[in-house]
C-alpha cells in the first residue's frame, strides 16, 4: 500500500499558530487536518463575573489584528440586552471605525501576506527589494486605515475609545476632515490594488461554497443585518445558534462551527461580495467590472481581488461618512430604566467574516455566560475542504510544491488562528 | 532578529508591521531571520536579537522558551502577556479545570498549565517592553538601541507625568473619573485621559507604585471595592504589585 504525507509544521504568514496534516492513501486524499495548536486562553471563562461594560476592552484582546470587530460585536450584544438603540452619527462613527479596520487588515493581507504567494517571494520584505513601489503602496494603504483607527479609537491595536452605547469622546468635524486627503489618496491606491491583483497568475479552482454573511437592506453590511446564506438561510443575528453548532475536534484547540446539518460553510470577503455585491459603492462596482470580476467568486485564490474591491468600498464609504458627519449631541447613549438581566446576542462583519457574540447578564450587569464564535472557527472546516480539493487536483506535484500549494489554499482565507482558538503546521502524509 | 510567539493575540508582533514608515528601513538594518507571521523564509539560529510575544501556558511552551533563550544572544519580551502573563493570567486566580469545562466540551483534548506566566519566570530576560499592546515608538527605540549597543531609553515614570506633558485635563480632578494613571507606567501617550476616560493600566505597574494610596483615593471617588479589585485584575493581573493590590481588597474572583 502506498502512503504519502504532506505536513506543514508551522504555517507562515497567518496570524497565530497552526499546522496542516494531509494523508494520502493509494493516491487518494484520506484526511485533511487543519490543526490549531495556539494555546487556549479561556476568554469565555474569565468573562464570567466581569461587568457588561468591560467586554469590549477584554474581548478585543482575543485578536490584535481585528480588535474593532470584537469591540463591535460585544457592544451590539450588550446594547441588545439593555434595549439601547444607537443611531445617527454614533452609528456612522462605528461604521467609520470599522472601515479603518477593514482597510488596515485587508491591506496587510493583500500586500504583506498574500501577494508574495503569487509573485514567488517568501515575504513582502524580499518582494520590496525587487519591487519597492508595490510594497510601499500597500504600506501607505495600511497606514490610512490605521490613521482612522488612531483618530476614532485612540490607537490602532486595542483601541480605547469604544464603549457600550457609543464612544468616550467623539471627534470634531475638523478632526475628521483632516483625514480626507489621506483617504482620497488611499482610494486611488485601493483602485490600483484591484488592477495589480487582476494581473496576478491564479491557480484553477472552483469551489461550491455555502456563503454566510450579514445582510442589510440598505448598505454593505458591517455592524447590522440578518444572517443569510447562499442556500436560503435567513435569520436574525440573535438567533445564530438555531442554524449553527460548534464541535470540538481532537486535533485542534479551536471549536469548529458548522451548520446544524453538520455541513461546512464560508464567511468573509467572498461571502459578503457574493451576497451583498449590489450594495457596493459605484466606484467599487465599476472597478470590479473593469477587471472582469465575476459577481460570485468561487476560486478562493481570487479572494485577493475581492479584498481589493472591499478596500475600494471601505475608502469610499469612509469618505462618504466624513462628508455627511454631524457631531452627535452626546458621545454615548446611557441605558434607561431598570435592568432585570437577560441575554444579548449580535454579529458583525470582521475583516475575515462574521463574528458572533452572545452574553447572559445578571440583573447587576455582570456577565453570567459568554459565547464567542470567531470567523476562522467557522471557516476552518471549509478550508480543509479547499485543501482536499487542491491536493486531489495536484497529485502529480512533488511534496515541496504540493505543500506550498496547500499553504496557499489556507492563506486564501486570511485565517486568524489567534481568533480561532478561541489555527496551523502542514503535514501531508502519503501512503 | 527573530520574532517568537507564545500565548497572545498577535497584536504586539503586528506593531512591527504597523511601523509603515519604518518597516523597510528596519529590514535594511536588521536581517529578519525568523518571523513566521510575516515570512515563510526561516534562517536557523543562533539569533542576535529575539523579540518574544506571549505568555507561558502549556507544558510544551515551557520547554520551547528555553530553546528560544538558548539560541538568542539578547532576548526582549514584548507586551503585557510576555512581561506579566497577560489577560489569560486571570486563570491564575481561578480553577483552570473549571475554565476548560466552560470553553471546551471535551477538555481532555486540551493540554494546558494551571497558570499563565511571564517569560521572566522561565528564562533570563534582557529587556522587557510593556503595554497591551506595546508602543510602536518604544519598539523602534529598543531595536535602534540594540543596533547602536546602548541601553533603550524607555521611561518608567507614571502615566500622570505624560498626561500633564500632553496638556490633558486630569479626568480625576475635573470629572471624578477613576483612573489608574498614578500607578501605571507611561508609554501609551496618556491616550485614555485624552479621550476623556480613566487609564485602565494596560502598561502595567510603574516603578514603585503607591497602590495603597490609589486604592484609598478610588474609594473616596465612590468606586466600590469590588470594582477597584477588578481594575487591577486585567491585562497585567500577574504583575507582582498589581497582583498584591488586587489581593489586598476582599471580593469574589471572576470566572466562577
Amino acid at each position: 500500500m502506498s502512503e504519502r504525507t504532506i505536513a506543514v509544521d508551522y504555517l507562515a504568514r497567518v496570524e497565530g499558530e497552526g499546522s496542516l496534516h494531509v494523508k494520502l492513501r493509494e493516491g487518494r486524499v484520506d484526511h485533511v487536518e487543519l490543526r490549531i495548536f495556539e494555546p487556549p486562553r479561556f476568554f469565555e471563562a474569565f468573562l464570567r463575573g466581569r461587568m457588561y461594560s468591560e467586554a469590549p476592552d477584554i474581548t478585543a484582546r482575543i485578536c490584535g489584528i481585528c480588535p474593532v470587530a470584537y469591540q463591535m460585536s460585544s457592544v451590539h450584544a450588550m446594547e441588545q440586552a439593555y434595549g439601547i438603540s444607537v443611531g445617527g452619527s454614533l452609528r456612522a462613527l462605528r461604521r467609520l471605525l470599522y472601515c479603518g479596520e477593514w482597510i488596515e487588515s485587508h491591506a496587510l493581507h493583500v500586500y504583506l501576506l498574500h501577494a508574495p504567494d503569487f509573485l514567488g517571494y517568501p515575504d513582502a520584505i524580499h518582494l520590496a527589494k525587487d519591487d519597492p513601489e508595490t510594497v510601499k503602496r500597500g504600506l501607505a494603504l495600511k497606514k490610512a486605515g490605521n490613521a482612522l483607527m488612531q483618530l476614532l479609537g485612540g490607537r490602532e491595536i486595542h483601541p480605547i475609545n469604544v464603549r457600550v452605547g457609543g464612544f468616550y469622546r467623539t471627534p470634531s468635524l475638523e478632526e475628521l476632515e483632516s483625514l480626507r486627503p489621506v483617504l482620497e489618496s488611499a482610494l486611488e491606491i485601493a483602485v490600483e490594488t484591484v488592477h495589480f491583483a487582476a494581473g496576478l497568475p491564479f491557480p484553477e479552482a472552483e469551489e461550491e461554497y455555502e456563503f454566510v454573511a450579514l445582510q442589510h437592506p440598505d448598505e454593505y453590511a458591517m455592524n447590522e443585518g440578518e444572517v443569510v446564506s447562499s442556500r436560503g438561510l435567513r435569520i436574525p443575528a440573535s438567533r445564530f445558534d438555531e442554524a449553527f453548532t460548534r464541535a470540538p475536534v481532537g486535533y485542534t484547540s479551536a471549536l469548529q462551527s458548522v451548520r446544524k446539518e453538520g455541513t461546512p460553510y464560508l464567511v468573509g470577503p467572498l461571502a459578503r461580495y457574493a451576497l451583498n455585491g449590489r450594495h457596493l459603492s459605484p466606484r467599487a462596482r465599476s472597478v470590479a467590472r473593469e477587471v472582469g470580476l465575476e459577481p460570485v467568486v468561487r476560486n478562493p485564490f481570487r479572494s485577493i481581488l475581492v479584498r481589493g474591491v472591499e478596500l475600494v468600498y471601505a475608502c469610499e464609504e469612509a469618505l462618504r461618512i466624513i462628508a455627511a458627519y454631524q457631531p452627535p449631541d452626546a458621545p454615548w447613549v446611557e441605558p434607561t430604566g431598570k435592568f432585570h438581566g437577560g441575554v444579548g446576542a449580535a454579529a458583525t462583519e470582521a475583516p475575515r467574516g462574521l463574528l458572533y457574540h452572545r452574553y447572559r447578564l445578571a440583573p447587576d450587569g455582570k456577565i453570567e455566560t459568554a459565547d464567542i464564535v470567531a470567523p476562522t472557527a467557522q471557516n476552518q472546516r471549509r478550508i480543509e475542504e479547499d485543501v482536499r480539493h487542491v491536493v486531489e487536483r495536484s497529485l502529480a506535484l512533488d511534496d515541496a510544491r504540493l505543500t506550498d500549494l496547500c499553504e496557499r489554499a489556507i492563506r486564501n482565507h486570511d485565517p486568524c488562528i489567534s481568533c480561532a482558538t478561541h489555527f496551523l503546521r502542514l503535514e501531508v502524509e502519503r501512503t | 532578529m527573530a520574532v517568537w510567539k507564545f500565548a497572545s493575540c498577535d497584536g504586539c508582533q503586528l506593531t512591527l508591521l504597523d511601523c509603515e514608515d519604518e518597516l523597510l528601513a528596519v529590514a535594511d538594518a536588521v536581517d529578519i531571520a525568523n518571523f513566521r507571521e510575516a515570512s515563510s523564509a526561516v534562517v536557523d539560529g543562533p539569533y542576535d536579537l529575539s523579540l518574544v510575544e506571549g505568555s507561558i501556558t502549556t507544558p510544551g511552551d515551557a520547554v520551547r522558551i528555553r530553546e528560544v533563550r538558548a539560541q538568542s544572544r539578547t532576548l526582549v519580551t514584548i507586551g503585557a502577556c510576555a512581561t506579566a502573563g497577560g489577560i489569560q493570567a486571570l486563570r491564575n486566580f481561578g480553577n483552570v479545570e473549571e475554565f476548560q469545562r466552560v470553553v471546551y466540551a471535551r477538555p481532555d483534548f486540551i493540554a494546558t498549565l494551571a497558570t499563565s506566566t511571564a517569560i521572566r519566570d522561565h528564562v533570563a530576560v534582557d529587556f522587557e517592553l510593556r503595554g497591551c499592546p506595546i508602543s510602536k515608538v518604544q519598539l523602534l527605540e529598543v531595536v535602534s538601541a540594540f543596533l547602536t549597543k546602548r541601553a533603550p531609553n524607555v521611561p518608567t515614570e507614571s502615566v500622570c507625568v505624560e498626561c500633564k506633558r500632553r496638556g490633558n485635563v486630569c479626568v480625576v480632578v475635573a470629572r471624578g473619573t477613576p483612573c489608574l494613571g498614578p500607578v501605571t507606567q507611561t508609554g501609551c501617550g496618556a491616550i485614555c485621559p485624552a479621550y476623556h476616560r480613566g487609564c485602565y493600566g494596560c502598561f502595567g505597574p510603574m516603578d514603585s507604585p503607591n497602590t495603597d494610596s490609589l486604592i484609598a483615593n478610588l474609594g473616596h471617588l465612590g468606586m466600590p471595592p469590588e470594582e477597584i479589585r477588578r481594575g487591577f485584575r486585567t491585562y497585567n493581573a500577574g504583575a507582582p504589585s498589581f497582583r498584591a493590590a488586587g489581593d489586598s481588597i476582599a471580593g469574589e474572583e471572576t470566572g466562577k
